[in-house]
């Protein structure tokens, strides 16, 4: 048993780190749920979910347990394989994205092996490519469940996604070229690297302050490409039922619920990682005080669980609030003490800060934003986003090339 | 058998078998999905011989952006089932013919070859994005332009023929 694990520990360590990922990809997905619906009842000014467990902490728990127990049929003249495919295919590629994101800079050293965070290795030369071939194929689970089910609903849904899809993949792709430009590569990890170049700097260093356009264009076109509100017509209620997914019921429509979810996690990601540096510090790296910054939010946030905590109706939630808000001070209190922790804990942090902004804009824009009307969504994506996304491919080329010529830089 | 060829008769069993499963398909979706099977299946061959930025596009282009338009076509025009006729004879014998002639074609050339068929990882020749972009914007820039110009007139002839006459 030692000797095979001493043998193939690339392929165990890989093994586990899918399987982590995969949990951890999942318990996310179920609780933005809970986190959409609270803060866009807040928005709405009502609570939300507030019953199952404290603070409705349960609820996603809840949720689950329906989706398995539901019943489940297949409705009559659907396309049998095609109908069943559909929802594995979307989940699938969506999870297969996730998997090529880097989540840290520095390897953890654990029984003698250098383990990275991410499941990719973190030399991926074809970083971006990859995970572009994998949302390009995004878009046939959609298509397919539209087509496959044999109802008029949901082959509208599917047309109009495939439509959107075709149309704003071509301006999310252009937009990223700039920062292509500017890093020299393809591989997620040299992007990052490519924005610190001036430590000193921190946030200021960013992609997005030379390549804003670039950054406007990537972040409209991703949302539309998630199918997200004010994109959504693929789903839109008012019309179309419930869009492509209309005759899913069960686990199979909650694939495509996950499947949505993960892809909203996989362009937070990438919002952070192509403009955002990534798991740089947004401080100036002579900043005395910065590294203690998570420590600090862990145990302001974890003080705040408890004082809640105590104050709560519920004797559960007393008792489990408080209990949780402990937990999590006690996290911030370990970083603070050990320095090793704390130096290798900055980079993850900041990524899912990071992370957890872009998807918290995403259920903002939901509570604020109406829908697009279709002939608006069209003109939207081919008369002003990609023309904007090929001008700023040209003036970044453009300066790139004066930098070289006249200032003699790289 | 190493992992490299173990993959690589995996792979190109899956072409073959996408291709074979492309023709039988009454379904133009499911012959469709069949073609996107092949593209798949040729980008994990690439990706085999080391050629990761081929493969990438060949996912990209090919598995993204032409299959589905030809998905969106066939879901737009609604096409159904195909009727199977009996092949004329017109087509088959000299098809027949032809398949014979090609499978001869391709045995004879890898019997005659004497260096041994290479089916493992080749890294970092034809391989980096560098190389090939040096090669078509520096040596072969001149037909990499007149190709551009030629697709860029299809795209203009297309645009004419599917507007609609002014009355």
């Amino acid at each position: 048993m030692n000797s095979f694990l001493n043998a193939n520990a690339e392929l165990v360590i890989t093994l586990v780190k899918i399987v982590l990922l995969l949990f951890i990809v999942l318990t996310v997905n179920a609780y933005l749920t809970w986190f959409e619906r609270k803060v866009v009842a807040h928005m709405q000014s009502r609570w939300g979910p507030h019953r199952v467990g404290p603070h409705g902490l349960l609820q996603p728990l809840a949720d689950g347990v329906k989706f398995l127990f539901k019943e489940d049929p297949t409705p009559a003249g659907v396309d049998k394989l095609v109908y069943y495919l559909a929802p594995l295919l979307a989940l699938a590629l969506a999870l297969t994205s996730i998997a090529l994101i880097p989540f840290g800079p520095e390897p953890i050293r654990l029984f003698g092996h250098d383990i990275y965070l991410g499941i990719a290795p973190p030399d991926l030369n074809i970083g971006i490519l990859a995970l572009f071939a994998v949302t390009a194929l995004g878009v046939y689970g959609v298509a397919l469940a539209g087509w496959a089910s044999n109802s008029k609903y949901p082959l509208l849904g599917g047309l109009r996604s495939s439509a959107q899809m075709i149309s704003y993949e071509l301006a999310l792709t252009m937009s990223v070229v700039g920062v292509l430009l500017m890093a020299g590569s393809f591989n997620l990890k040299k992007i990052i690297e490519a924005q610190a170049h001036h430590p000193e700097w921190g946030i200021l260093g960013w992609n997005v302050w030379p390549q804003i356009l670039g950054f406007f264009c990537f972040f409209i076109a991703a949302v539309a490409e998630t199918n997200r509100v004010p994109f959504d017509l693929p789903e839109a209620e008012s019309e179309l039922v419930a869009g492509f997914h209309t005759e899913y019921s069960s686990f199979k429509f909650a694939m495509f619920f996950i499947a949505e979810y993960t892809s909203m996690i996989t362009v937070s990601c990438l919002c952070s990682i192509l403009f955002f540096g990534g798991w740089l510090s947004p401080f100036p790296a002579s900043g005395l005080f910065t590294h203690y910054l998570p420590s600090a939010i862990l145990i302001s946030f974890g003080l705040w669980v408890i004082w809640d905590g105590i104050r709560y109706e519920t004797i559960f939630g007393r008792i489990v609030l408080p209990g949780l808000g402990a937990a999590i001070t006690a996290l911030g209190v370990v970083f603070v003490l050990l320095p090793n922790v704390n130096e290798f804990i900055q980079g993850p942090f900041w990524l899912l800060s990071k992370i957890f902004v872009f998807l918290f804009v995403y259920v903002w824009m939901r509570g604020t934003l109406p829908r697009f009307r279709y002939d608006q969504l069209m003109a939207f994506g081919w008369k002003l986003l990609l023309p904007l996304s090929i001008v700023n491919v040209i003036v970044t080329s453009f300066v790139i090339l004066a930098k070289m010529q006249w200032w003699g830089a790289k | 058998m190493t992992a490299s060829l173990a993959v690589f008769f995996a792979m190109a069993a899956l072409a073959v078998i996408g291709a074979v499963s492309l023709i039988v398909q009454k379904h133009p979706i499911h012959s469709a999905l069949s073609l996107i099977v092949v593209m798949i299946a040729l980008a994990g061959l690439y990706l085999l011989l080391g050629a990761e930025f081929v493969a990438a596009v060949q996912i990209i282009v090919y598995g993204g952006a032409i299959m589905v338009l030809f998905v969106f076509v066939i879901m737009l025009l609604n096409a159904g089932v195909e009727e199977h006729t009996s092949i004329s004879k017109m087509a088959g014998a000299p098809g027949l013919l032809l398949v014979v002639a090609l499978a001869g074609f391709v045995a004879a050339t890898i019997a005659r070859s004497t260096e041994s068929v290479e089916t493992t990882l080749q890294t970092g020749e034809i391989a980096s994005t560098l190389e090939i972009s040096n090669m078509i914007f520096k040596d072969f820039v001149y037909p990499f332009e007149l190709t551009s110009f030629l697709i860029l007139v299809a795209v203009l002839g297309a645009t004419v023929l599917a507007q609609r006459e002014k009355s």
